[in-house]
């Protein structure tokens, strides 16, 4: 299974849903909902992966997940172009291989395990979750959507379910980041540099907008600061 | 894995990879307008963070009614945010986090949970 369809959150689901004897049409329909905010991850990579052929793009589909996702990501935003070998390293070698060996260690070992919970086992979703959303807050529009996303879900999680919650916190909570004015999002980028808010630039959208560069005295090679 | 939950797994990925696979091969999808652009950039970091809080403040019970749930797993993924946002060490933070988690379950601050 965790070959197959690799989606953690699903499987761990589907695990207690087919113990608790749960029929198969509400185990598929709960992946499905679970699984929804793949929509949304495909659709924030395909502006990067656009120059990619579309066969390795839709075996490329495979392997997006949560971790993967949020690595690919923050590589891309830091180079400010798509970089498929990045994208390759992020989802197979960091996600998909160590996820399919910790599930055949689990297989064979986890018997030996008394009391997984005892070893703090169930914190480690959600602090990877938060560190990686960390790692893509480059400015108050990221840090509004993360919070207000963040908020939206646990309200409908509560109203509904888990899996409607953290899809309606991830359509709504980008909805309201927009809100912020763009200036300031670029003006609080954590290096408060340029290449801070570069960041966020659109692929190859990197135009040179300084029609009067200073100039350098005679003899002078420093670097800029 | 009997056959049946091998099954049960490919149909599992026949509903997963399409949501997967939309946004890389639909057409025209790549070349989306500046605020489509920059509405799905601000995706990730509400994804990921609405999956987190679901994660620790929300439990559902036996009964599939859900509920607010507060418990030292707060106090731990709030310790991995701030070593992130500080160190840019992940791996550093989940080690503070499950540490934090295992010492307060052992030491009978936290229950295990349900």
């Amino acid at each position: 299974m965790s070959t197959i369809v690799f989606a953690g959150a699903a499987q761990f689901a589907a695990v207690g849903y087919v113990a608790s004897g749960l029929a198969w049409p509400g185990i598929i329909l709960l992946t499905a909902l679970l699984n929804a905010r793949h929509l949304l991850y495909s659709a924030a990579l395909a502006p990067w992966l656009r120059d990619v052929p579309t066969a390795r793009r839709a075996v490329m589909a495979h392997f997006l997940a949560d971790e993967s996702f949020a690595l690919a990501i923050s590589h891309f935003r830091r180079l400010g172009r798509g970089d498929e070998r990045g994208y390759w390293f992020a989802a197979v070698v960091a996600t998909f291989i160590p996820w399919n060996l910790a599930t055949l260690a689990g297989v064979i070992l986890g018997a030996q395990i008394p009391d997984p919970a005892r070893l703090g086992i169930d914190v480690i979703f959600p602090a990877a979750m938060i560190g990686l959303a960390v790692g893509l807050i480059t400015g108050r529009r990221e840090l509004v959507a993360a919070i207000v996303g963040a908020g939206i879900a646990v309200v409908v999680a509560l109203a509904t379910s888990p899996a409607i919650g953290i899809v309606a916190g991830g359509i709504l909570g980008p909805a309201i980041g927009l809100l912020v004015p763009a200036s300031i999002a670029a003006e609080t980028a954590p290096l408060g540099a340029l290449e801070s808010a570069d960041r966020s630039l659109m692929p190859d959208s990197h135009v040179d907008v300084d029609p009067d560069p200073p100039r350098d005295p005679p003899g002078s090679d420093a670097a800029p600061p | 894995m009997s056959t049946n939950l091998v099954l049960l797994a490919i149909l599992m990925f026949a509903v997963t990879y399409p949501t997967r696979a939309f946004g890389l091969l639909t057409p025209g999808l790549d070349r989306l307008p500046r605020i489509a652009f920059d509405y799905l950039q601000l995706v990730g970091p509400a994804v990921l963070a609405a999956l987190a809080a679901v994660s620790v403040m929300v439990v559902v019970g036996d009964d599939d009614v859900p509920s607010f749930h507060v418990g030292i797993e707060w106090v731990g993924v709030f310790v991995c945010l701030a070593i992130v946002a500080r160190r840019r060490n992940l791996f550093l933070g989940l080690i503070a986090a499950i540490l934090i988690v295992v010492i307060a379950r052992e030491a009978g601050y936290a229950g295990l949970p349900a």
